[in-house]
C-alpha cells in the first residue's frame, strides 16, 4: 500500500518538476543570454492558461484551443519585449526587477477584468481523461504522464537545439559576449527577441498543460514563477541542463516532502504535533534547499561558462 | 545657516507637514486620515529601513517585508496568548527580528548581485509559509488583535491621534539615526564596499561584517514599523510577508530616490496615496497602477527626491 502511494507521489513530483521545468527554460535562457531578471515571465504561464481555456471553449476542442493559444501567447511575449523589455536590457537588475513587477500587476488585473476573478476550468481531451494501471492495482491519470512525456520531449528538443544547432551556438555566444557577436554580423537584438519569444512561449505551453487539472485563476502565476526562479538559482544561471535536473528535484522534494514529512515526523511527535510541523516544514524544504546549494556553490549547480 | 536650510527643505518641510496631520485631521473625515497617514508613516519606516541596504549598502534585499511580518506576529502572538504590553511587544519583534536577520544574513552575504536578490526572497518566503502553518494563530487567514498594545498597562494607543504620533516619532527617530549611520565611518564604509569591495578590502576592511550589521539595524527597525502596522489594522496575517509586499517596499525606496533617506518617505507618501486615489476611482485601478510603476522605471530615474531638489544640490 505504502510503497505504490510512494509511486504515485513520485509520479506527481515528476509532473510538477517538468512543468517547473518548462517555465524555468525560458527564465534560465533569457537571463544568461541577456542578463535581464524577468518577474512577468509567471504571468505567461497564467496567459497561456487562460487563453487556452479561452480557445478551447470558444472551438469546443482542446487540441485546437492549445494551437490557438501558444501562436497567441507568442506574440504577447514579443508585444512585451518590444514595448516595455527592450529598454530595460541596458538598465540594473534593480530596474528590471520593478518594472517587471509593473506588469505582473498589470497584466494580473487585465485577466480578472476579461475572465473574473473566479477560478474556471478546462474539458480535457476526451481520449486522454482516463487512467491506465501503471503498475497491478495502481491507477494512474493519462493526461499527468502526457504533460511528463511532453515535458522531456521539450527538453530533449532545447537540449539539442542549444548544443547542436547554428542558432543554439549563437545563443551560446551571445550569452558569454554579446558586443562580440555583434561586431561579427550578427542581430544581435533580433536574436534576443527570439529567444524571449519563444520562453514566453514555453510558459504559456507548461499554462496550458495544467489548465484542465489545476484551476485557472489570476493569481496562479506567482507562486510558480518564484519555484521557478529557485530552480533556476540551483540549476545555475544560463544552463539549460542545470535547470532541467533542478526543476526534476525541486518537483520531487517538493512533492515528496509534503507527503513524508508528517509521517517520518510522527516516528518522533505525537500525530497532531507532527502533521502541523511537518505541514511547517515541507514548503520550506525547497527554500532550505536552495539556501544551503547557494552556500556550498554559489554559482549553482551546472554554472553555465562565461 | 541658509545654505543648510536650502539643501535640507525637503526632510523639514516632510516633517513639519507629517506633523500639523493630527491638527488638519479634524477638518476631514478624522479617522480615515488619520488610519490613512498612520499606514503612510507605518510602511515610510519600513521603506527607510531598506534604502539603508539598497541605498547606502547596495544590498537588494527582496525579502523585506519577513521583517515587517516579524514585529506584527510579535503583536498577534503575544497578545492571543495575553500579553498586551507594548513593551514586550517592540523587545520581543526586535530580538526575534534580530535573530532572523543574523541567521539569514550569515549566510545571504556571501552571495551578491542577483543571488542575493534571490536568496533573500527565498529566506522571505520561509517565513511566510512558516506563518501560514501557524494554525494555532490562524494559519492563512490570521489573527484578529483584541487590542491595541498597552503602555504600563493603559490603553493610550487606543487614540489613532496618540498612535499617529507614536509612529511619527517612531519614524522621525529611525530618520535621525539612519542619518547618523550613513555619515559615520560606518556608513562610509558601507557605502566603499557598495562600489567597490575589492578596493575596500585592500584597504582593510571586511564588506561582510559591515553589510551584516547593516542588515541587523535595518531588520530591526522594520520590526519596529510591523508592530505599529499590527497596531493600526488590528490584523495580522500572512499577507504581510508575501514576496509581493516586499517587491512594493523595493519600490517605494526607488521611486522616492535611492539612499537620500528622505526619498523613502517621500516613496511612501506617494505609493500609498496613489494607490488609494486608484482604489477610489475604480475597482480595477491595478490597470492603471502597474503601467505607472514601469514608467517610473523607465523614465524617473534618480527617484522623487531627485526630481524635486535638481538644482539645490551643494
Amino acid at each position: 500500500m505504502s510503497s505504490t502511494l510512494l509511486l504515485i507521489q513520485i509520479l506527481n513530483g515528476l509532473q510538477f518538476g517538468v512543468i517547473l521545468f518548462l517555465i524555468a527554460a525560458g527564465l534560465t535562457l533569457v537571463f544568461g543570454v541577456m542578463d535581464f531578471i524577468n518577474l512577468a515571465h509567471g504571468v505567461q504561464y497564467m496567459v497561456g492558461a487562460y487563453l487556452t481555456a479561452a480557445f478551447a471553449a470558444a472551438t469546443g476542442s482542446f487540441w485546437l484551443g492549445l494551437a490557438l493559444a501558444l501562436p497567441a501567447a507568442l506574440l504577447i511575449g514579443l508585444a512585451l519585449e518590444l514595448l516595455v523589455f527592450r529598454h530595460l536590457y541596458e538598465r540594473s537588475h534593480l530596474d528590471q526587477v520593478l518594472a517587471t513587477f509593473g506588469v505582473i500587476i498589470f497584466l494580473g488585473e487585465a485577466v480578472r477584468m476579461v475572465w473574473g476573478s473566479a477560478p474556471i476550468g478546462v474539458e480535457m481531451p476526451e481520449a486522454l481523461s482516463g487512467s491506465i494501471e501503471i503498475a497491478p492495482g495502481l491507477l494512474y491519470p493519462v493526461w499527468r504522464l502526457v504533460i511528463i512525456a511532453a515535458g522531456l520531449g521539450v527538453g530533449i528538443g532545447l537540449y539539442l537545439t542549444v548544443h547542436h544547432t547554428r542558432i543554439g551556438m549563437l545563443m551560446r555566444a551571445g550569452a558569454s559576449n554579446a558586443p562580440m557577436v555583434s561586431a561579427l554580423g550578427v542581430d544581435i537584438r533580433l536574436l534576443f527577441t527570439l529567444v524571449f519569444g519563444f520562453g514566453a512561449m514555453l510558459a504559456g505551453f507548461a499554462g496550458a498543460m495544467v489548465a484542465p487539472i489545476l484551476s485557472v485563476e489570476p493569481g496562479m502565476g506567482d507562486g510558480i514563477l518564484i519555484l521557478a526562479f529557485v530552480v533556476i538559482v540551483i540549476g545555475g544561471i544560463g544552463s539549460i541542463r542545470g535547470a532541467f535536473v533542478a526543476a526534476l528535484l525541486i518537483g520531487l522534494v517538493d512533492t515528496l516532502g509534503r507527503f513524508l514529512a508528517p509521517m517520518l515526523l510522527r516516528l518522533l511527535l505525537d500525530p497532531a504535533a507532527a502533521s502541523q510541523t511537518g505541514r511547517a516544514l515541507a514548503p520550506m524544504l525547497v527554500y532550505i534547499l536552495m539556501a544551503v546549494t547557494l552556500f556550498v556553490r554559489p554559482a549553482g549547480l551546472f554554472p553555465a561558462r562565461r | 545657516m541658509a545654505r543648510r536650510l536650502r539643501r535640507e527643505w525637503l526632510p523639514l518641510g516632510l516633517f513639519l507637514a507629517l506633523a500639523l496631520v493630527p491638527v488638519l485631521a479634524p477638518l476631514g473625515p478624522q479617522s480615515f486620515i488619520l488610519s490613512l497617514m498612520t499606514r503612510i508613516v507605518v510602511v515610510a519606516l519600513a521603506a527607510l529601513s531598506l534604502d539603508l541596504l539598497i541605498g547606502k549598502g547596495g544590498l537588494v534585499s527582496f525579502g523585506h517585508a519577513a521583517c515587517l511580518g516579524i514585529g506584527a506576529y510579535a503583536v498577534g502572538i503575544l497578545s492571543a496568548e495575553g500579553v498586551t504590553d507594548g513593551g514586550a511587544h517592540l523587545a520581543v519583534a526586535i530580538a526575534a527580528a534580530a535573530f532572523f536577520a543574523l541567521a539569514t544574513g550569515a549566510v545571504a552575504m556571501r552571495t551578491d548581485g542577483v543571488h542575493f536578490i534571490m536568496i533573500t526572497l527565498a529566506f522571505g518566503q520561509m517565513l511566510y509559509f512558516l506563518a501560514t502553518a501557524l494554525s494555532a494563530y490562524g494559519g492563512d487567514d490570521g489573527i484578529t488583535l483584541p487590542g491595541r498594545s498597552t503602555v504600563l498597562g493603559r490603553d493610550v494607543l487606543a487614540s489613532d491621534t496618540v498612535l499617529y504620533l507614536a509612529a511619527l516619532g517612531a519614524l522621525l527617530a529611525a530618520y535621525l539615526l539612519l542619518r547618523r549611520i550613513a555619515a559615520s565611518r560606518f556608513g562610509r564604509v558601507l557605502e566603499g564596499a557598495r562600489d567597490n569591495p575589492v578596493r575596500m578590502e585592500a584597504i582593510g576592511f571586511r564588506p561582510f561584517r559591515f553589510r551584516l550589521a547593516a542588515y541587523l539595524i535595518s531588520a530591526m527597525i522594520a520590526a519596529v514599523a510591523g508592530v505599529l502596522l499590527a497596531n493600526q489594522t488590528g490584523f495580522v496575517s500572512p499577507a504581510t510577508m508575501a514576496w509581493q509586499r516586499s517587491g512594493e517596499l523595493i519600490f517605494i525606496v526607488v521611486l522616492g530616490g535611492l539612499g537620500s533617506l528622505h526619498g523613502a518617505i517621500l516613496g511612501a507618501i506617494a505609493f500609498i496615496l496613489a494607490e488609494e486615489l486608484l482604489s477610489h476611482w475604480s475597482e480595477h485601478w491595478r490597470i492603471v497602477f502597474g503601467p505607472l510603476l514601469i514608467l517610473a522605471v523607465l523614465f524617473a530615474r534618480g527617484g522623487l527626491a531627485g526630481l524635486l531638489t535638481k538644482g539645490a544640490r551643494p
